[in-house]
């Protein structure tokens, strides 16, 4: 178990998280994570070292191998599915497609959990959703169906979902992921600002280094398997990992490779002969 | 030797779980269902969805396939002398085997391809795990309501095709051949039988409307959710049911009509 494990501050705790899609794939072999109530935790890594995995693991989508999960002092694997949802209504989670629902308008999508979780009245939902659309800058939008949203547009809509519930935590998956510059640093604020506005405790998990870095109050480097870095920015920014090096200063060269495992490119160019 | 038998016992597992898979899917189908009476505008919207946009090809259908009876059965019958039995050869034929098979056929092509792009592409898009996120389940909110709209529509459509089908036969055997339309229509009205002949081709169209449908919304719920994926699901369910309705048909039909 991680050594914050005991602290009552953690809200969400990893330990010896061992997972695989096959028996020969192995994502996480032994990872220790404890994420601090009221923080901005961002887990970063290389692509493909199984970021978005581990927040599907945190929400029981994906079960483990081994190892133990636990959100507000439960342990997520062992809830029965009705727990599991009362407990997913206080979890918000930030797809990186925004996964709103394509049949629905703006406006009924931020309604929707409301609707379906709350006997409020409809005038009562009307005004809590525009609170919601103008925190993120899209309260003219409302009547906008999700075919006719810009990406940055999207992710923001489902950030207004995500809060309409006032969970105790919110999961982003890749928020800044193909964002352009003026919506990178909205969603960076918008992030920072409802945490702290709202008591949140957020988990970004991100490979955008200057925005996370910028906002996160802890950081988890993820690489081959393992955590093989925490700490503040400050202190990530002083390590003398070559694994963090490479990659907070974008190195092509390192312990992270960049060319897929493969035999010897002159051997394989001469076997074309 | 060795290879074949692996291979062949890793193709048996797969079919298993496969089978295994559908199954569960079904029974947590089912489970959903129990609270769609608190949510009926879901299942309004579905059978819209699935039942009103697919009449246009069963009326369509309908029409050409009673007409072509009509002519075929003319054509038949009048090296008998019978021509007058065109009507009970027309609804006889229509009522107990083209109606429901027909329809279930077009019912997979146009509502169960449909319905599996859509569950599809909701995958690929994570909107299904976006539910499950907001602590909606995917079976009651999703899977449900279409599974009951099928099970509701296809009965209706089968209908529908048969009302319609007849009609073509007379327009064709009565209006364009002059065969007599008293001797057509108390021919038809005598030889149809409602539990043999009717309540029978509904059961049929009900039991194709729920094979139909759980094909489709489980394709579409086990996709790779690739654009790749979502087109070999919707192959499948076309394929996958067309075949189910028709074997399920002869099944039926032995039993039936035994």
């Amino acid at each position: 178990m991680s050594s914050l494990s005991q602290n009552s501050d953690v809200l969400v705790d990893i330990s010896d998280l061992h997972f695989g899609w096959t028996a020969t794939r192995s994502i996480f072999s032994g990872v220790d994570v404890s994420i601090q109530r009221g923080k901005i935790t961002a887990i970063m890594g290389p692509s493909g070292t199984g970021k978005t995995t581990l927040l599907k693991l945190i929400a029981a989508q994906l079960k483990p191998q081994q190892g133990q999960i636990l959100v507000d002092g439960q342990n997520v694997n062992a809830l029965s599915r009705s727990k599991l949802y009362q407990l997913r209504q206080r979890m918000g989670m930030l797809f990186q497609s925004g996964a709103l629902l394509t049949g629905m308008s703006v406006f009924d999508n931020i309604a929707f959990p409301l609707r379906e979780h709350t006997k409020l009245s409809e005038s009562i939902i009307r005004h809590l959703v525009l609170i919601r659309l103008h925190a993120v800058g899209l309260r003219g939008a409302r009547d906008l169906m999700p075919g006719e949203l810009s990406g940055g547009m999207a992710r923001r809509v489902a950030l207004a979902r995500a809060l309409i519930m006032d969970p105790m935590m919110i999961m982003y998956d890749e928020p800044f992921a193909g964002q352009d510059p003026i919506s990178l640093g909205v969603l960076a604020d918008l992030i920072k600002t409802v945490n702290d506005a709202l008591g949140l405790t957020s988990i970004v998990v991100s490979h955008d280094v200057i925005e996370t870095l910028l906002i996160a109050d802890y950081v988890y480097v993820l690489s081959n398997g393992v955590v093989i870095e925490g700490g503040t920015p400050d202190e990530l920014r002083a390590s003398e990992s070559p694994w963090v090096q490479q990659f907070i200063n974008a190195q092509a060269n390192g312990p992270v490779p960049f060319q897929y495992p493969a035999t010897d490119y002159l051997t394989d160019l001469m076997q074309a002969k | 030797m060795f290879d074949f038998l692996q291979k062949l016992g890793r193709y048996g597992l797969d079919v298993l779980a496969r089978l295994g898979r559908r199954l569960i899917f079904l029974l947590l189908t089912i489970k959903g269902t129990t609270e769609l009476f608190r949510k009926f505008h879901l299942l309004i919207t579905q059978i819209y969805s699935i039942g009103v946009l697919t009449l246009l090809i069963i009326l369509v259908a309908g029409l050409f396939v009673g007409m072509v009876l009509g002519l075929q059965g003319y054509n038949t019958l009048v090296g008998f002398g019978a021509e007058e039995s065109l009507g009970i050869v027309v609804a006889l034929t229509l009522v107990r085997e083209l109606g429901p098979v027909v329809t279930a056929l077009l019912f997979a092509g146009r509502a169960g391809s449909a319905l599996t792009a859509e569950i599809g592409l909701m995958k690929a898009t994570e909107q299904l795990s976006g539910l499950e996120m907001m602590a909606v389940d995917p079976f009651r909110y999703i899977f449900a309501p279409r599974l009951i709209a099928g099970f509701i529509a296809m009965p209706l459509l089968a209908a529908i095709f048969n009302a319609v089908g007849v009609f073509g036969g007379y327009l064709v055997g009565v209006e364009l051949i002059g065969v007599d339309a008293g001797a057509f229509l108390s021919q038809m009205q005598a030889g149809v039988d409602l539990q043999k002949d009717i309540i029978n081709g509904v059961i049929k169209s009900i039991v194709f409307g729920f094979i139909v449908t759980w094909i489709a919304l489980f394709e579409g719920y086990d996709a790779v959710p690739t654009s790749e994926g979502v087109g070999r699901a919707t192959t499948r369910t076309v394929v996958h049911a067309s075949l189910a309705v028709l074997g399920v048909d002869f099944l039926l039909t032995a039993l039936m009509f035994d």
